[in-house]
Parts: structure tokens; C-alpha cells; sequence
């Protein structure tokens, strides 16, 4: 079992030193000639205005918490499709209540215009 | 594999301690994936440039190697002897970490692939949910790239790939939970095992499929759902900033993910690696390929949609359709 996840962590451990160590393999290779005007953040050509890191209307903060609820039932579903079959209708019942009370939500927030992109 | 088991047993009778000796066979695994996520992502980035040509009636690269067949080659000894140029402003932790990120994760989803009956790196019981979690990642890696940039664009393009991925993360995972409702497991090797001794679950999931491509093709910022990254308004989107080798290697995730997507499509709807005459591995390669050239060809034939209508699709037909669909394959279930 534990060696089940012995595996995750080496795989991660293996793709993260894969981008590391081709980076550093790279710095042998490549020249470094850096300038101001080099280095300025691309506005396609133009002297940058301002910094790019911009206090910003997040539009999707709406979709998020939606997501967020969604996301969690979710969760939930895996274990219940996994064990769906030993306990039959009793299962599809109470997971059709338990989205039933989140499509409620859902239509709430349609018809409040909150799916709406704005 | 039992290659792998031989190799373990080798070492602990040597003498090496038990824990490193554990540590050898998922490392060799690892690095047999890498180099075939290498060797596939260098072969598709050609794939994609001489279906893209062909498509348009031109012939895409042909001067490096008959038909440009080691263009990609060519491009990785460019790119690696490429300026790495960090701007200044940027935050740059962050900025370096970000194709760390992006790359770690979507090369770790494919420990649970499984490429024949025992060709798999490690199956696991919580294989989907493994899956669902690694490919969230993704979402970070573009936040973290956009923000530091320190760049209008960068940041722009990070906002709505973030608004577009969690929008089309919860009908793909709903769509991939009625596939193990049918099956009854979460493992992907079990799956694979119950479609062989049912039938392909294409055909009682047409309408699961047509979802879950859907919003793959939203979660790979591919075509017609590549906003993030729309050229003609946004530049480059989240990657702006990013040149040379730092630039590859989020390219080289991008690839990835579309290997795992197909791979992902192939094993749940289409019976992964099970066929008849030919070996497993070759079917679950033929598989893999028909749907990364049906991305490809979905890419260079369909035109982008707009970010209005991109939520409203998410939001207010895929969503709806997803659940519609896991509760018709509920009572299928309970009636079967």
C-alpha cells in the first residue's frame, strides 16, 4: 500500500528535477546579455505603463464559489459511484437529493443573472 | 512487472537497505516515462505543424530530415541555446517555480495510465481522483506564471485560462464519474478490465463522452476553447514573458496534457489497451493517436469562441448535460 505512494512522490520528485536540471544544463549553453531594454515587460513595442501587476476586476469570482460547491460534491461522488452497486437505490436516491439541492442552487443563481458574463 | 520485482529482490539481497531498494523500480519507471513523454512530445509538435500545413494546402516542415521529420529536434537545440531572458519586475520566485508547477504534476498522472495489461507504472484504487487532482494543478502553474510576470497580457490571459479550467473542471469530473459508476472502481487498470468483459462504454456513454471532450478541449486551452492564449488580442497569454528553454518546457506540459487527455479518453470510453490480433500496447497507441489527430483536427478547423459564450456553454449546457447523463447511467446501472 505504502509503496503505492512511494511512487507518487518519486514521480513528482522526477518531473520537478527534469525542469530544474534542464534549466541548468541550459545555463551552460545559452549566453547572458542582459539590458534594460531587454529586460522591460512586452507591451508590443511601447514603453510599459505602469506596473503589470494591476489591482483587477476578478470576473469569475462569482463562477468560483459556485465551482467551489460543485467541486466538493464532487468528492463526494467518487466514493458513491464506487460503492453504488452494493447499495443500490438507496444510494441513487439520496445522491439525486443531495444534487437536486445543488441544481436548486444552480437555477438560483441563473436566473439571478449570476452565470452571466459581464 | 516482474522485471521490476527481480530488480527489487536483486538489489535487498545485495545488501541495500530496504527503504532505497524500494525507491529504485518507480524511478527506472519514471524515467522510461519521461523519455516516452519526451520522444512523443517532440514527435507530435511536428505531428501538429504538418497537420496544420496540410490542413491549410501548404506543406508544413520539409528542409530538417525527409518531410521535417526531426524539425522538432532541431527546435529543442535552438531553444536550449536561447537567452533565458527574466524581466525585470517580475516576482521571481514564482516566475521560476511556475513551469516546476506545471510540469511535476502532468507527468506524474501518467504513473496511472495503464498501457497493456501489466505495462502501467503503479495503478492505484483512487486512480480518477489521482488524476482529477494532479490536472488541477495546471490552474496554479498559470496564476503563477501570469501574475509574476509583471505583464498586462500575462495576467489578462492567466485571469480567464483560471475562469475557463475551473468552469470545465466540474462536468469533466462528473462525466469521468459516470464511467466508474458503470465500472464500480476508480482504478483505471479495473476499468479497462470491466469494458473487456462488457463492451466499450462509447456505447451506453455517447452523451458522457461528447461532455468529457468537450471540456477536455476547454482544460487543454486547445481549440475552439484556446482563449487564454488568443494571439490576435492577447499576445501569448499566461506565457508571454516566458522565452527559451522556460518557454519549452511549459510548451512540453501542454503536449503532455494533450497525451494524458487522449490517453484519459481512450481507457475510459474505448476499451484502452484491449483489441483483438494486435498487441495491447499497439492498440492503446493507435487509440492514444486517433484522438490527439482528432484534437489537432478540431483545432485547425473550428474558429474561436467568445468568453461570454465560452461560460455560458460551461456553466449552462455542459454542466446540466453532465448530471443528466450521471443520472440516466445511474438507473442504467440499477436496472442492468
Amino acid at each position: 500500500m505504502l509503496q503505492q505512494y512511494t511512487s507518487v512522490g518519486v514521480f513528482l520528485t522526477v518531473g520537478a528535477l527534469f525542469v530544474a536540471v534542464t534549466l541548468l544544463v541550459g545555463r551552460l549553453l545559452r549566453p547572458h546579455n542582459p539590458y534594460p531594454e531587454k529586460l522591460a515587460p512586452y507591451e508590443c513595442g511601447e514603453i510599459p505603463v505602469g506596473g503589470g501587476q494591476v489591482r483587477f476586476n476578478i470576473r469569475y469570482y462569482i463562477f468560483a464559489l459556485i465551482f467551489v460547491i460543485f467541486d466538493v460534491e464532487t468528492v463526494f461522488l467518487y466514493p458513491w459511484a464506487v460503492v453504488f452497486e452494493e447499495i443500490g437505490l438507496f444510494a441513487f436516491v439520496v445522491m439525486m437529493l443531495f444534487i437536486g439541492t445543488l441544481v436548486e442552487g444552480l437555477v438560483y443563481a441563473w436566473k439571478k443573472g449570476a452565470l452571466r458574463w459581464v | 512487472m516482474d522485471m521490476f520485482t527481480a530488480m527489487h529482490n536483486g538489489l535487498v539481497q545485495m545488501g541495500v537497505p530496504l527503504w532505497l531498494a524500494n525507491l529504485v523500480p518507480p524511478l527506472v519507471k519514471s524515467l522510461i516515462l519521461l523519455l516516452f513523454i519526451l520522444l512523443n512530445c517532440m514527435f507530435l509538435i511536428w505531428m501538429e505543424r504538418k497537420v496544420a500545413g496540410h490542413m491549410q494546402r501548404r506543406m508544413g516542415p520539409m528542409r530538417t530530415g525527409p518531410h521535417g521529420i526531426i524539425q522538432s529536434l532541431a527546435d529543442v537545440i535552438k531553444l536550449i541555446s536561447k537567452e533565458d531572458i527574466i524581466p525585470s519586475g517580475v516576482d521571481r520566485w514564482v516566475f521560476v517555480l511556475a513551469p516546476i508547477v506545471a510540469f511535476a504534476p502532468a507527468f506524474a498522472v501518467f504513473m496511472v495510465i495503464p498501457f497493456g495489461p501489466t505495462l502501467i507504472a503503479q495503478d492505484l484504487n483512487i486512480a480518477l481522483i489521482f488524476i482529477a487532482a494532479l490536472t488541477s494543478f495546471v490552474v496554479i502553474s498559470f496564476l503563477m506564471a501570469g501574475w509574476s510576470s509583471n505583464n498586462k497580457w500575462s495576467l489578462l490571459g492567466a485571469m480567464r485560462s483560471t475562469a475557463q479550467l475551473i468552469s470545465y473542471e466540474v462536468p469533466l469530473v462528473i462525466s469521468v464519474v459516470a464511467v466508474a459508476l458503470l465500472a464500480g472502481s476508480l482504478s483505471l487498470q479495473e476499468i479497462v478490465e470491466a469494458q473487456r468483459q462488457s463492451f466499450w462504454y462509447i456505447l451506453v456513454q455517447p452523451l458522457g463522452f461528447l461532455v468529457f471532450l468537450t471540456a477536455s478541449l476547454a482544460e487543454l486551452n486547445r481549440s475552439p476553447f484556446d482563449l487564454s492564449e488568443a494571439e490576435q488580442e492577447l499576445v501569448a497569454g499566461y506565457n508571454t514573458e516566458y522565452s527559451g528553454m522556460r518557454w519549452a518546457l511549459l510548451y512540453l506540459t501542454e503536449y503532455a496534457n494533450l497525451i494524458t487527455f487522449a490517453a484519459i479518453a481512450s481507457t475510459l470510453f474505448f476499451g484502452g489497451w484491449s483489441g483483438p490480433v494486435l498487441p495491447p500496447v499497439v492498440w492503446f497507441l493507435i487509440k492514444v493517436y486517433f484522438f490527439i489527430f482528432l484534437v489537432m483536427w478540431i483545432r485547425w478547423t473550428l474558429p474561436r469562441i467568445r468568453v461570454d459564450q465560452l461560460m455560458e456553454l460551461g456553466w449552462k449546457g455542459l454542466l446540466p448535460l453532465s448530471l443528466v447523463n450521471l443520472a440516466f447511467t445511474g438507473v442504467y446501472v440499477l436496472i442492468r
